[in-house]
Parts: structure tokens; C-alpha cells; sequence
């Protein structure tokens, strides 16, 4: 076998690996509350038979084993069963038909900030490391370790008092409903878009600019400099193949970034994803829905991480031409 | 062999700790003191906030929503109580909250980790396995999936935080205590016969602690924006307690009546941030010397 199709697989068997057991620790975190998610809920005057009608309605009466293969089954098939609230009542929530069109939101948005962040990132980050030490380097230097620093909501909420309050281009809040048309969601979707950009844009950089100094100081490198190669030269056919993986690598690692960044700006401009759902979810203790929002975020992040792996062992120029 | 012939001249072997603080601190650059000095306010903000503040962290001292005013810096919040003290007192909460969780993320994943190194085999497996699993889902994310299991409380959120956080700290602490442990000055000493606390904290700990110090900068950072974080989003911290997070979130509806209250506090808890990042960066440059490759 092709050593750069064994290495991917290898990785991809490691990847589904992670993502069980993600699953199994996601899953089990019910079960690992003393005495019990039931007892914990109803308090301590419940009574058993209270605690037993409780468990049968949420069906947590039958083994975890089971309910965990049941789980995964059904969540691989895009069910996550049915929400805890409104469970007494005539009408029971899907969990699946309220995520949809919430990750389809949440997706909308993140896809709109890498779409701005990404390129930007990479090429204030290039040009960082190529004019090293000037002022250009200097003053986005210490802009970005300050904007690292700050938490989305203080970028969010400056953002909201400039552009919304004082000067009237956005709205405050992000509103968008399943009837909303591309044009309008993508107006009412910019504000939060440009936070998470702010806020991703600055870690790209500075590990954009880190890699490529780097690569740069190799010896292979200063070889062909010294060989008098011509300086676009270097950069296209000595500094680019060994570039991809370490760019990858910093794409994916801020795109999972953006995964976690996404629950607060959400919750900032009341912008209906995901991310909002689950906040929700975890206040009303609603277990499905929060299992099914963790899975997702988890899951995304591990196929980032997968992805980025994959692309650095294609692109890497040693493993191409095995011995 | 007497000593008979004194030295000429008194040689010192090594600078005193505080000449060589003394000498470090006449080559700080300039963000650095920024972050010090801030770091210094926040800090004697935190210890002596009922002398500073000019209220009580919940005393309801007027009307709800009030304009800044000569009795009230900074107006008043959405019952009534005064935003600087509630701000001051939210230094002392949010920032020792944000320690506490560090400091036991540290003792556990740092004694882990060491652990794991010196033994190896199948303890080191075995915890490195669990980690890596835990590793690959954002901590964020996971924090408020355990919050909604054992319900929001503040021992809950400091050991669910900890926890998290000290997989990251196994990691870095396992990676550097491995570099130490095969060195010969832990071989002589396990040779000599010292026994298992003599090799931790007299041979590898000092060895490992400059890089610890660095990460426990950038920990604390992580820990502090995330508890601000979940706060925020009403899971954390919660009132009465007056907390930078959940002060914003309490007067994130002023926003569209263009008062700019939210503002103060998630400038608090940026300020800080940036402080000690600034402070952090300085000590990477000065410990490693080879970062940006310079």
C-alpha cells in the first residue's frame, strides 16, 4: 500500500476512535452524578415512587449499555431522540427538528466569519513574517496579543456600541427566522460575523507568522538563497510545499476555535444557533438537547482536526517519495 | 587541607533572588511594566475591596438604572446597587474564583503528570489515553454539559473548570518532566538510594518550574475569560455575588438605549487579560529566548 494512503487511513481509524470515545464520555456524563440525574433533579424530598416514574418517563429505567448503543445508533442517523421539556404533555419536542435549522443558522455564520478571517489572516500574517522586526510587524504584533486577550463579548459589545448604537448600520440583535432571505440573513448575520473574525483573525495571524519564520529559518532555505535563487523562487518552490501543512494546521485550529467562540457571540446578539440552543438547554437542565449540542460541537472539532491532518500528510513533500 | 589562603577577592557564586528580580525588572520592556502595574492595581482592588468600594457588594443604594451621578461613578444597576462597587467587589470574587480553579488544576495535572513520567508503563498510558479523549472536546462546550448534569453551583463549576482545565496541565507537565527524568542527576540520586519525595520536589520540580510558571499565566488567562464566559452566558457565578461576567450579561439590555454599561466590567476582565498576557510574553522571551526565532 501507498505509504500516504496507510498514514491517512491510520489517522482516520484514529479519528473514529476519538469521536467514540467523545460519545461514550459525553454519554456517560449522566451517569456519573452521585446518586443519580433523577434524585438530583427532584430533590431530596421526592419520593421513590416519584424518582421511578421520572426515570420511566425519560426512559432512564433501562441500562446505560443499552441506552448508549441506542443513542449513538439513532444520533448516526440524525435522531437524538426526543427533548426532556414538554415531556408530561400531549406534545413531544424532537430534539433533531429543533437542532436543523439552528445548525443550519449556527453553520451560516461561522462559514461567513472563515470566509472573511481566513484569507485576511493568512495574508496580514505573511506579510508579518516577510517584513519581520518593521513597524508594519510591531504594531500588528502587540494589536493582536491585546486582541487575544479580550473576551468575544467585550469585542461584541464594543462593536454593538459603535456600529449599532452610535452609528445606526446594524441592528443590536441578530434576528433571523427559518423565512428570512439570503440577503437579509447575511445583513443581520454581519456583526456577529465580524466579532468572530476579530477574534480568530488575531490567533491566525500570529501562528501564521510563527510558521512561516520558521520555515523560513531552515537550512534548506538559506540553502537556496545562498545559491542565489530569486526570492519569489524560494518562496513557490522551496518554502510552499512544507508551508501547507503547518497553514492547515493553523486554519483548523482556529476554525475549532470558532466552534466554541460561536455559543457566546450567539448568545451576544441573540442570534438563533446552536450554540444559544444549548445555553438554553443547559439552564432548564434539558439532557437530550445539551448530549445532542455537545456531540455536534465535538464532533466538528475532531473532523477540523482530523481534516488538517489529513491535508498535512498529503502535502507533505517526504512522504511522496518514499525511499 | 585548612583554608589558610583566603580568596583575593570574594567571588559570589550566584546573584541573590532579589538582585537578579532587580536586574530583570531594569530590562522589562515597557508592556510588560504596563502589565505588572495593572496586574498591582487589580490585585490591591481584589484584597482591599470593602475599604475602597464606596458601598456594599449587594446594598441597594437608589433607584435602578441611574445615570452616573457624584454618589454613583457609575450608575446604578438593574436594582438598584451601585456598579463601581459592585465592579470592586467583582475584582475580589472573579479573580480569586479564577485562581482557586488554576491552582487545583495545577496540583492535580502537575502532580499527574509527573507521576506519569517517573512511572511510566501502564499508569502513563492509561492517563494519557483518558486525556487525549478529553482533549478533543472544547472545554467551553464541555463545561456547560456538566454544569447542566450536576446543576449550576459554584463548587460544581470550580471542580468541573479544574478538572477540565488540568488535562492541559498534564500534558505540558508529563512533556517536561520526561526531559528531566532521564537526566543523570535524577539516575545518581535514584542510585543514592533518595526516595520517591526527595527525587520529585528536589530534583524535577525545580527543574520543571520555569515553564510551569509561564503556562500558569496563560492557564490562569483561559480559566479567568472561560468563568467569565460561562458567567456571561448565566451558568457560572451566580448572583448575588457581584461578578465581572454575569455583571454583563445583567446590563446587556442598556446596550440599545446607548448606555454603555456592559462595557465596564467586560473592560475589567479584558484589561486583566491583556495585562497578564503582556506579562507572560515578556517571561517567554526571557526564559526561552527563541521565540520568533530571533
Amino acid at each position: 500500500m501507498h505509504p500516504v494512503l496507510r498514514t491517512v487511513l491510520q489517522r482516520l481509524g484514529l479519528g473514529i476512535v476519538t469521536l467514540l470515545a467523545v460519545s461514550v464520555i459525553i454519554f456517560s456524563s449522566l451517569e456519573m452524578l452521585p446518586g443519580g440525574y433523577a434524585e438530583n433533579v427532584l430533590g431530596q424530598s421526592a419520593t421513590p415512587e416519584t424518582v421511578a416514574a421520572f426515570k420511566r418517563d425519560l426512559g432512564l429505567d433501562r441500562p446505560a449499555s443499552v441506552r448508549y448503543f441506542e443513542w449513538i445508533g439513532n444520533a448516526v442517523q440524525g435522531d437524538f431522540g426526543s427533548s426532556y421539556s414538554g415531556l408530561s404533555g400531549s406534545m413531544k419536542r424532537n430534539v433533531s427538528a429543533t437542532i436543523a435549522p439552528r445548525l443550519y443558522n449556527t453553520f451560516f455564520l461561522a462559514a461567513m466569519a472563515a470566509l472573511i478571517a481566513v484569507p485576511l489572516s493568512l495574508l496580514l500574517g505573511a506579510m508579518a513574517a516577510l517584513h519581520r522586526n518593521s513597524w508594519f510587524d510591531r504594531i500588528v504584533n502587540s494589536v493582536t496579543l491585546t486582541t487575544i486577550a479580550m473576551p468575544e463579548f467585550f469585542i461584541a459589545y464594543i462593536l454593538v456600541y459603535v456600529f449599532a448604537v452610535k452609528l445606526r448600520l446594524f441592528y443590536p440583535n441578530s434576528t433571523v427566522s427559518i423565512g428570512t432571505p439570503f440577503v437579509e440573513h447575511l445583513y443581520r448575520a454581519a456583526l456577529p460575523a465580524i466579532t468572530m473574525t476579530l477574534v480568530i483573525i488575531a490567533h491566525m495571524m500570529r501562528m501564521t507568522r510563527a510558521a512561516i519564520i520558521n520555515l523560513l529559518a531552515s537550512p534548506y532555505i538559506e540553502m537556496a538563497q545562498l545559491k542565489g535563487v530569486s526570492k519569489s523562487d524560494v518562496i513557490r518552490h522551496h518554502a510552499l510545499p512544507n508551508a501547507w501543512a503547518p497553514i492547515a494546521t493553523v486554519i483548523a485550529f482556529n476554525l475549532a476555535y470558532l466552534v466554541v467562540g460561536v455559543v457566546v457571540v450567539e448568545v451576544v446578539f441573540v442570534y438563533p444557533g446552536i450554540g444559544q440552543l444549548m445555553v438554553d438547554a443547559v439552564s432548564s437542565r434539558d439532557m437530550p438537547v445539551v448530549q445532542a449540542c455537545a456531540l455536534i460541537f465535538a464532533a466538528t472539532y475532531i473532523l477540523l482536526n482530523l481534516l488538517a491532518d489529513i491535508v498535512s500528510i498529503v502535502t507533505n513533500p517526504r512522504l511522496l517519495h518514499p525511499k | 587541607m585548612n583554608t589558610a589562603t583566603p580568596p583575593v577577592r570574594a567571588i559570589k557564586a550566584r546573584r541573590s533572588v532579589m538582585e537578579s528580580i532587580r536586574r530583570d525588572l531594569k530590562t522589562a520592556p515597557l508592556t510588560a511594566w504596563f502589565g505588572m502595574v495593572v496586574i498591582l492595581l487589580y490585585a490591591i482592588c481584589a484584597i482591599f475591596a470593602p475599604l475602597l468600594a464606596p458601598y456594599g457588594e449587594s446594598e441597594i443604594v437608589g433607584k435602578a438604572y441611574q445615570l452616573s451621578s457624584p454618589e454613583n461613578w457609575l450608575g446604578t444597576d438593574q436594582i438598584g446597587r451601585d456598579t463601581l462597587s459592585r465592579l470592586i467587589f467583582g475584582a475580589r470574587n472573579t479573580i480569586g474564583i479564577a485562581l482557586i480553579t488554576t491552582l487545583l488544576s495545577f496540583l492535580v495535572g502537575g502532580s499527574l503528570g509527573v507521576l506519569a513520567a517517573l512511572k511510566r508503563g501502564l499508569l502513563d498510558q492509561g492517563i494519557s489515553r483518558v486525556v487525549d479523549a478529553f482533549l478533543a472536546i472544547p472545554v467551553l462546550i464541555f463545561a456547560l454539559m456538566m454544569l447542566a448534569v450536576v446543576g449550576k453551583s459554584l463548587i460544581n463549576l470550580i471542580i468541573i473548570l479544574a478538572l477540565l482545565d488540568s488535562t492541559r496541565v498534564f500534558r505540558l507537565s508529563r512533556a517536561v518532566a520526561l526531559n528531566v527524568v532521564v537526566m543523570d542527576f535524577v539516575e545518581s540520586a535514584r542510585l543514592r538510594g533518595e526516595g520517591m519525595r526527595w527525587i520529585v520536589f528536589k530534583e524535577i520540580v525545580p527543574n520543571i518550574l520555569p515553564p510551569l510558571i509561564t503556562e500558569f499565566g496563560l492557564r490562569f488567562c483561559f480559566v479567568f475569560l472561560t468563568i467569565s464566559a460561562l458567567s456571561f452566558l448565566g451558568v457560572g457565578i451566580q448572583p448575588p455575588t457581584a461578578d465581572w461576567g454575569s455583571m454583563v450579561a445583567e446590563s446587556k439590555s442598556l446596550i440599545s438605549f446607548g448606555r454603555p454599561a456592559p462595557l465596564y466590567p467586560a473592560a475589567a476582565i479584558a484589561l486583566l487579560t491583556v495585562a497578564v498576557n503582556f506579562v507572560v510574553d515578556w517571561f517567554l522571551h526571557k526564559t526561552s529566548g527563541l521565540r520568533d526565532g530571533h
